[in-house]
């Protein structure tokens, strides 16, 4: 008997990202470019989150035939972005073959109540989180990958590292409660109990957690990968960039030797310029994504 | 006993994790210089593109040597592309440590990635198998041994001291394959101590 798309299929793939990056393109000719520069999967989108922040308008999933020519340019997994809520595109995204569906905050939310009920689709889901009980909350709606939402298309890493201290802290805090007290944690981060019990089995999320939203630079990339994700999203900060190709590489290798401050160094230089960064402070509240 | 999981990218952990429980001494190996002090050598899952692309100073080079002599290592899916001779669809192989050629995401793409039972010729009947995007063996030289099919394709091989899965046993609690792979080792750490 063969099973597809059980719960081990699906995370399963995540796993196997582990220690990659994961990055934004809009056309096939990006999406080689990340294949060569070592990327462990693609993501499709219509517009960078940069555009996306500057332009302004309803930011949708991508073409389909964009899609179906990134899917045939590539051998590696293609995810794309769908917006929050809307399982017709997901529905589309997954008769298009792709393998991991994102349902993103960088889109404009179609839905201002529901996620999208995850555990319908064969194809497996990642979401994003600022905290554990948004993350656990996710995983019981069947994503199979979570990523800290950062702050998409800033160019400014502080949210994301925001976000994954405080996941980290907050698994501390589980693993270190008496099981009495799990049920008041659970109502305290609202996170489904059953999910917070997960990761007192397994010691950590019980899948793999990327770190994503405003990453731009190779050592933006290995503070990450320091704090303890297990992977990279970078979104605007490649194709934004003065020189795609080396800062692609670059942003790679420093993920694979984050220890190793000399290879970050190396691989640092002359990149040519960063995608130009945006302050958070500056950004008006409405036109913060993360809290989407 | 020592075995090395090539920690470039992938599901290290999981291998790291079985290795642990079957107490073995599991190091992660990113550069050729750890190759040095082990017995065994695992290759995982992850990006067999990514996973050559990165290996930096010759590092699979080193494995490619190790490989003719003896030395045991075990491929899971990426970890199998990277050892065959033959990869279709592309001129170059990279390690070349068994003589089989393989087709990359020949299950299909990840809406066709399973979970089955595989009957593993000396290992067991029963093996729960998670195929995600997974390569098949698609011609096999002499010498070299199926010792599991999936719909008439092979998925685990072996040559001597090279064993290769399309799945990941790393994936599941059976540590069974891991206990086979194991069993190499102690042939091979033998024979080295008898020389």
């Amino acid at each position: 008997m063969v099973e597809k798309g059980t719960y081990r299929v699906k995370s399963g793939l995540a796993e196997m990202l582990k220690g990659g990056v994961i990055m934004d393109v809009t056309t096939a000719d990006q999406a080689i470019i990340a294949e060569r520069a070592g990327a462990v999967a693609v993501m499709s989108l219509e517009r960078v989150p940069a555009d996306i922040r500057a332009q302004g308008g309803v930011a949708r999933m991508a073409d389909p035939a964009r899609v179906k020519e990134i899917l045939a340019a590539v051998s590696i997994p293609v995810m794309a972005k769908v917006r929050i809520g809307h399982f017709v595109e997901a529905q589309v995204l997954e008769a298009l073959e792709v393998d991991y569906i994102d349902e993103s905050e960088v889109l404009t939310p179609a839905d201002p109540q529901y996620h999208i009920d995850k555990w319908a689709f064969t194809v497996p889901f990642v979401c994003g989180a600022r905290n554990l009980g948004e993350a656990c909350r996710r995983i019981a709606e069947g994503a199979a990958m979570i990523r800290t939402k950062g702050e998409p298309g800033t160019g400014n890493v502080v949210e994301a590292v925001k976000h994954m201290r405080l996941m980290n802290k907050q698994i501390r805090m589980v693993l270190s409660a008496s099981t009495g007290e799990l049920m008041s944690i659970a109502k305290e981060m609202g996170a489904p109990y059953q999910v917070l019990l997960a990761i007192r089995e397994k010691g950590r999320l019980p899948v793999v957690n990327f770190a994503a939203g405003g990453i731009a630079t190779p050592s933006d990339a290995a503070m990450m990968m320091q704090l303890g994700c297990d992977g990279i999203f970078v979104g605007s900060g490649v194709f934004k960039s003065g020189d795609p190709e080396k800062r692609a590489r670059a942003i790679v290798e420093a993920t694979t030797h984050y220890k190793e401050p000399k290879i970050v160094a190396s691989v640092s230089e002359g990149l040519g310029e960063a995608m130009v960064g945006i302050s958070i402070d500056e950004i008006p509240p409405h036109e913060m994504m993360q809290v989407r | 006993m020592r075995i090395g999981v090539l920690a470039v990218q992938g599901a290290v952990r999981e291998h790291l994790n079985i290795l642990s429980q079957l107490e073995i001494d599991g190091r992660r190996v990113k550069k050729a210089e750890q190759l040095s002090g082990l017995s065994g050598l695992i290759l995982p899952g992850g990006e067999s593109t990514a996973i050559s692309l990165l290996s930096r100073g010759c590092l699979l080079t080193k494995v490619g040597e190790l490989a003719s002599k003896g030395f045991p290592i075990f491929g899971t899916c990426a970890g199998m592309i990277l050892l065959a001779d033959e990869i279709e669809g592309q001129e170059d192989a990279y390690v070349r440590a068994i003589d089989i050629a393989v087709a990359r995401n020949a299950s299909g793409r990840q809406v066709d990635s399973f979970e089955t039972m595989l009957c593993v010729k000396g290992v067991a009947d029963d093996f729960p198998a998670v195929f995600i995007r997974a390569p098949y063996i698609t011609r096999v030289g002499n010498g070299v041994t199926v010792l599991a099919k999936h719909e008439g394709a092979a998925v685990m091989a072996r040559q001597g001291n090279v064993l290769v899965a399309s799945f990941h046993p790393e994936l599941t609690s059976d540590m069974r394959i891991h206990r086979y792979f194991i069993g190499m080792v102690k042939e091979y750490e033998e024979k080295e101590a008898v020389l």
